[in-house]
């Protein structure tokens, strides 16, 4: 079929492997999202708190900078388990303002453009689309949570020695495992109200509404009925819940005690609620819905 | 530059195999249905279709509603057959359906895009994802762009396209991929005169390559019969005709249409008595089919006796909208091989014996 030939030709060469297939989806759509400027730039800021991080910690191993900056060691937050939480939990935040702005067209234009079918009628399955899908989300989620708090981790390790590594290597796994909890919530959630609601704004404002929606209930739930169960429903008590277990650091939020649910439990609710987001997608994401 | 491997279409004929003597893959059959049927909740929307299409293009046809566009639909895995399956090149639809999908290229009929590119961007996506490897990708959505006709056009927004150059980035999508079996849906729907005519020469382009086999849905007649070698005709979920068109119009050879004046009843008598069936359409004109060992000059012969002028006289040959309105009134969907008939033969039935 080439150009000067004009005539039809199929194709022989190799193909590449069908596993990593999913990864054209990412690809093609960072060209999208970084034509925007707007984005470019508040993703340029997601990295502030990490280099901010780092500065802090060799801050805390070169007395000659602290001396000429003047600063006191006491003055200095302590590398430990707490840093590593406060760095994740400002990075989720800016993590979840990311989802906001990048995922709710992830499938609704595919699905207002009649697209899907021309995705699915190729070697390429409904999971490999969703996954696709997700990996644009995990990919950008990732390099501004696990990955630099590792690097993080690894700089602070290098500077204190070998021992702080042993020693604290349950932090890396603890921000590694974490990071990828909010990854994945964010990620469903996010293709999921995407393929739902087609509206963008309207997608944005549901994913906003979804953590506050479920905040307000569970409260609700609690103070009504004096229980602690009610916290299921309430999203972000269920994921600070397992990060503060991760972290090894119980009720950070400061709630009443008959209101803290055990690991667990958090744990449970977030697969279930996994669940439900999946079964929503397979619902969706299909080349033609089918109406009986 | 990705990581690639070898194509691995095992079991396939390699496609030099293909280049070389396309009439090699015509033996087998491209598409085998073997009692396909597909229920959407208690709706039978295809049922228990059975069969081997073996044609390099083939025209798919029916009434609205017929379960055409679910048949290719549930070829591409979009659907899960409720009994029985199909395969296609050799390969079991239910448990193949990746490896199937390697070798197909689908024009869906309604407008299927992805938003905010241009169309050798999306072309090339497109190849991506039917495992081309990204230059390759790249190169290949460039020759499909400018093999359609849209070359100049192809660094434009798909937003901006008109509808015919849409159609013809649909079907540039579809082969980027190089594929053995195109399914067009409606490829010439919305098109005006010259769109529509520039589609199909290039379906006809890709047919007469013999290195693609095409499957084209239309409820147009005459684009099918530009087109397509072989018809199916689904009626109500069934299949009503499968036939070779040049073969139907060639066992027309010997169906007549006499317009006559004078006595013709005692005619008619001379030429039952010869064997013929004949019925009397009009005041003048009369349709029969001729028997082995009749001749014309038999017929003028009879006329002569009987003082029959015979004004007219024409080889009634089949057209495709003959046969798809015989199909419609006839065709009752039976399975042709449960009832030990050819489809070209079951195709026949209607009409032929009682013209």
């Amino acid at each position: 079929m080439a150009v000067y030939e004009h005539a039809y030709k199929p194709y022989a060469g190799p193909l590449t492997p069908e596993w990593s297939r999913f990864l054209i989806i990412p690809r093609h759509a960072y060209r999208d999202v970084f034509r925007s400027k707007l984005f470019t730039g508040f993703f340029a800021l997601c990295f502030v708190c990490p280099l901010v991080m780092a500065i802090l910690i060799y801050l805390h191993h070169n007395l000659t900078a602290m001396a000429i900056f003047q600063i006191n060691l006491r003055d200095l937050a302590p590398i430990n388990a707490f840093f590593f939480q406060v760095y994740i939990g400002i990075q989720t935040g800016l993590a979840f303002l990311l989802t906001v702005l990048i995922g709710p067209p992830l499938i609704s234009r595919d699905l207002a453009n009649n697209a899907l079918p021309l995705y699915l009628c190729r070697p390429f399955s409904r999971a490999e689309y969703v996954i696709g899908k997700m990996s644009v989300l995990m990919i950008l989620i990732s390099a501004i949570t696990w990955v630099p708090g590792a690097l993080l981790f690894l700089f602070q390790s290098y500077l204190e020695g070998a021992g702080w590594f042993a020693n604290n290597f349950w932090i890396a796994v603890a921000v590694f495992v974490d990071s990828w909890t909010w990854i994945a919530l964010l990620a469903l959630l996010s293709v999921t109200i995407s393929a739902w609601v087609k509206w963008r704004l309207a997608a944005s404002a549901a994913l906003f509404g979804l953590f506050i929606i479920s905040n307000a209930i569970g409260i609700t739930v609690n103070n009504v009925l004096r229980t602690k169960w009610g916290s299921l429903f309430n999203l972000t008590v269920i994921m600070k819940t397992i990060e503060d277990g991760l972290f090894r650091n119980p009720n950070s939020m400061s709630l009443p005690q008959w209101m803290i649910l055990s690991t667990i439990a958090a744990w449970i609710a977030l697969a279930l609620f996994c669940a439900f987001c999946l079964f929503l997608l397979t619902r969706k994401v299909r080349a033609y819905e089918v109406v009986s | 530059m990705e990581n690639v491997v070898p194509n691995t279409v095992e079991a396939d004929p390699p496609a030099e195999v293909v280049t070389k003597a396309p009439e090699a893959v015509l033996d087998k059959p491209v598409i085998d249905l073997d009692g396909l049927s597909v229920t959407f909740g208690n709706r039978p929307i295809l049922k228990e279709l059975r069969g081997d299409l073996r044609g390099r293009a083939i025209g798919l046809l029916g009434p609205n509603g017929a379960g055409k566009t679910t048949l290719i639909h549930t070829l591409l895995g979009f659907h899960s057959p409720s009994s029985g399956t199909a395969h296609i090149f050799g390969r079991d639809i239910r448990s193949h359906a990746k490896q199937i999908r390697t070798q197909i290229g689908y024009m869906p009929e309604r407008d299927s895009f992805i938003a905010n590119m241009t169309c050798v961007h999306f072309v090339r996506l497109m190849g991506e994802l039917s495992g081309l490897p990204s230059e390759a990708a790249l190169e290949r959505a460039h020759e499909a762009l400018f093999y359609v006709g849209l070359g100049e056009a192809r660094y434009r927004q798909l937003g901006t396209y008109s509808l015919g150059m849409k159609q013809l980035a649909k079907l540039a999508q579809a082969i980027v991929h190089g594929p053995r079996l195109i399914f067009l849906d409606e490829p010439t729907n919305g098109l005006d005169p010259p769109a529509r005519a520039r589609m199909i020469e290039l379906i006809r382009q890709i047919r007469d390559s013999g290195k693609a086999h095409i499957l084209l849905s239309s409820h147009l007649l005459r684009d099918v019969e530009e087109c397509c070698e072989e018809i199916l005709i689904i009626k109500s979920g069934r299949i009503a005709v499968y036939c070779n068109l040049e073969e139907e119009r060639k066992s027309n050879r010997k169906f007549l249409e006499l317009e006559t004046r004078g006595e013709r009843d005692a005619f008619a008598d001379a030429i039952a008595k010869l064997g013929c069936e004949y019925a009397l359409t009009s005041e003048r004109r009369l349709k029969l089919i001729l028997q082995d060992g009749v001749e014309i000059r038999d017929l003028y012969r009879i006329a002569d006796e009987h003082q029959v002028q015979i004004r007219r006289l024409n080889f009634k040959r089949d057209s495709l909208e003959d046969i798809f309105l015989k199909a419609m009134e006839d065709g009752n969907g039976v399975d042709p091989k449960a009832a030990g008939v050819s489809y070209a033969a079951q195709a026949n039935l209607p009409g032929k014996g009682n013209p």
